[in-house]
């Protein structure tokens, strides 16, 4: 059978599988709707708040940047699981002992204010969107390839898939649904993972084959052998090159980590485990689901680039024929040509690829010597190389087709839990907390099915022209929930004199900051062409990328509600009280209910 | 505050600072700051600096998450703050 009808296989049995839990689970009270009555173990909790948590940039685009920024990459890793523990030990249990159904609902309650719970109402839907913008990047990238398409027809077919099962479902059918979608995304990473790292290194377990011997009788380790590969193109070493600075990549970390526990759709996966202790280890569970696709990315990555670098470069550099033929490449090659997410000019006219670092001036030099004209690798998207993996390491077209079906379970899975978290914002903060206190639990689930809708063609929209790559968009939302609501909600709990004035000004100033500092770099709204200062390591601010600005936000969040809470009054006794009560695991019970 | 209350809280923050500590030196500090010169030590093929930032860390941040979850629950008996 051929690649195509067996990745139409799999991926149509996926998708009839999650569709299929959707309908059977369909939500029929608002309550289940947001948070899926209150029975579900801390386990499968865990394994769904991975699979929601994991998306397109985990999955496609994560091994990608680390293919092509080594060391550097830590931040991705780091950042997006440290923040769990942040999460586990700083919110989870409060916010579970509170329980209500939203993150704006705590806010606006612990800060006795309409106004409160409304700014935080806009701080979560300008992450979501975001966030939403770089999982349709993620989606498009699938379906372009899968389908063998445009990237455009591909978003316009994955916008009409989240909007069928994320509208039908609500959160009970995504919570089963989220289950069946982590083993298959879990799958597709881990396998070919397996049989790329026995290959080069002889070890089945990736994690080990990161730090083991190539097998290719070199008798270097994976590490050395791929420094060695790219070293001598030009390139940065990879087990040492850093992402702008190393103050960069601790800004950056700093603020994934605590965007990552400060995301509404995985704060609200905490209100729905049976019991505040439920709450703690829930958080540990999602982080073992996690971890194992995080602690496989660093192998995937690292083989991926070496694998790259020996299709194109199959001798040593320099010697004629060491570079390949163009004649003679593999079929995935052109097909991901096809998509224009990988370009090939024959600068120099001699029928072979030359693929190395042009702007290293010593390689340059080389180059020239050899007769090359330089790099002819014009365009290598990082967010195709995990989907290309398979594909470069000559696995079996099965395989293949099951990496596809687990990024789109990723993207989707992703996708559906941010729209709800938007949904349940607008329909149940804002229609029925602030508009219409009595509408009926039918107009409540219309308008948050309508809220739905709109969010999926507005970041359908702005995914035509994502700001960066799915993972770089994505943490450019992370940033945005660092400096927004991950202060509110930490000093919410843990500093009972931060009042109404301070959590609103210390939101609006963080997630302004942080707003202007990405706009003026990525354009206003990513529209193309409005930025006014361009995105390049000179302009930007102690050299701290626009994707890392959130860390700095949340600092001045943290400033500016201590600041302006000391000179406004006290909250009210009341409050104070509140504070305590939440402080405290005991008489959590029926908190969840209306 | 009635002063049991406020012990258990006390408690829980000594908790919390120490596990915190413990986040922040394993990530930032031997998977950023300290990389360079951890690389000298070798872990199989890799040094234990690119280690701790791409693995380590994320093995501990798994422990410490557990070991405080499992802390906590012997705390809310010990203050007889539990649910039932």
């Amino acid at each position: 059978m051929d690649l195509t009808t067996i990745t139409y296989l799999v991926v149509g049995a996926t998708f009839a599988l999650y569709i299929g839990i959707a309908i059977w689970a369909r939500a029929s009270t608002t309550g289940e709707f947001y948070i899926a009555g209150k029975g579900i173990h801390p386990v499968a909790n865990g394994m769904a708040t991975a699979a929601d948590w994991m998306s397109a940039a985990s999955f496609i685009s994560m091994a990608g940047l680390i293919a092509f920024n080594g060391y550097g990459a830590s931040v991705f890793l780091m950042g997006w699981t440290g923040g769990y523990v942040l999460l586990a030990l700083l919110l989870a249990p409060y916010l579970r002992k509170f329980g209500k159904f939203t993150v704006p609902e705590f806010i606006g309650e612990r800060f006795y204010s309409q106004s409160a719970r409304l700014v935080a109402v806009i701080c979560l839907i300008i992450a979501s969107v975001t966030y939403v913008i770089g999982q349709m990047k993620g989606i498009g990238v699938a379906f372009s390839r899968f389908l063998e398409t445009s990237y455009e027809l591909g978003l316009y077919i994955g916008m009409g898939i989240v909007f069928v099962y994320a509208v039908l479902g609500g959160m009970k059918g995504i919570t089963y649904t989220q289950i069946a979608q982590y083993c298959v995304l879990i799958c597709a990473y881990t396998i070919p993972a397996v049989f790329i790292s026995l290959n080069l290194t002889g070890n089945p377990i990736p994690q080990l084959g990161l730090i083991g011997s190539m097998t290719d009788g070199s008798g270097l380790t994976m590490m050395e052998k791929l420094d060695q590969v790219v070293t001598d193109l030009g390139f940065a070493q990879y087990s040492t090159q850093v992402m702008g600075s190393k103050f960069n990549m601790f800004v950056y970390t700093f603020s994934l980590m605590i965007g990552t526990a400060g995301l509404p759709h995985v704060i609200i996966r905490f209100f729905t485990v049976p019991k505040v202790k439920d709450a703690r280890s829930s958080a540990g569970w999602a982080l073992v689901f996690i971890a194992i696709l995080y602690t496989t990315a660093p192998a995937v990555g690292s083989m991926a680039r070496l694998n790259l670098h020996q299709v194109i470069q199959t001798g040593p550099v320099g010697e004629e024929t060491a570079n390949i033929e163009y004649a003679n490449v593999p079929a995935w090659f052109k097909k991901w040509e096809a998509t224009g997410l990988l370009a090939f000019e024959d600068k120099n006219g001699d029928g072979r690829i030359q693929y190395y670092n042009e702007k290293n001036a010593e390689m340059a030099a080389k180059a020239e010597s050899f007769g090359w004209k330089g790099n002819e690798m014009t365009k290598v998207d990082r967010d195709i190389m995990v989907l290309a993996n398979p594909e470069i390491a000559g696995l079996p077209n099965w395989v293949i087709a099951i990496v596809v079906a687990g990024g789109l379970a990723a993207a989707l899975s992703t996708a559906a839990g941010l729209l709800l978290a938007i949904a349940s914002a607008v329909s149940h903060d804002v229609i029925k907390g602030m508009i219409n206190p009595n509408i009926s639990e039918k107009g409540e689930l219309l308008a948050s099915r309508i809220s739905m809708a709109g969010a999926i063609f507005l970041a359908g929209y702005l995914g035509l022209h994502p700001p960066d790559f799915a993972a770089g968009t994505v943490a450019i939302a992370f940033g945005l929930a660092a400096s927004s609501i991950f202060p509110a909600l930490m000093m919410g709990i843990f500093n009972k004199k931060v009042n109404r004035s301070g959590a609103i000004w210390g939101m609006i100033s963080g997630i302004g900051v942080t707003m202007l500092y990405v706009f003026q770099h990525k354009g206003i709204f990513f529209v193309p062409g409005t930025a006014f200062l361009g995105d390049m390591g000179p302009n930007w601010f102690f050299g701290i990328s626009p994707n890392a600005f959130g860390g700095i936000g949340a600092l001045v969040n943290f400033a500016v509600a201590i600041m302006v809470s000391k000179v406004t009054a006290e909250p009210p006794e009341h409050i104070q009280h509140l504070v305590e009560d939440i402080r405290v695991p005991k008489g959590a019970g029926a908190a969840t209910d209306h | 505050m009635d002063t049991k209350a406020a012990q258990y809280w006390k408690a829980n923050l000594r908790l919390l600072v120490s596990l915190l500590v413990i986040w922040f030196v394993v990530s930032y500090g031997f998977g950023i700051i300290l990389a360079d010169a951890l690389n000298a030590i070798r872990i199989g093929g890799v040094g234990l600096g690119f280690w701790f930032a791409q693995q380590g860390s994320i093995y501990i941040f798994i422990v410490l998450i557990f070991f405080y979850a499992a802390r906590m629950n012997a705390l809310d008996r010990e203050f007889d703050v539990h649910e039932d």
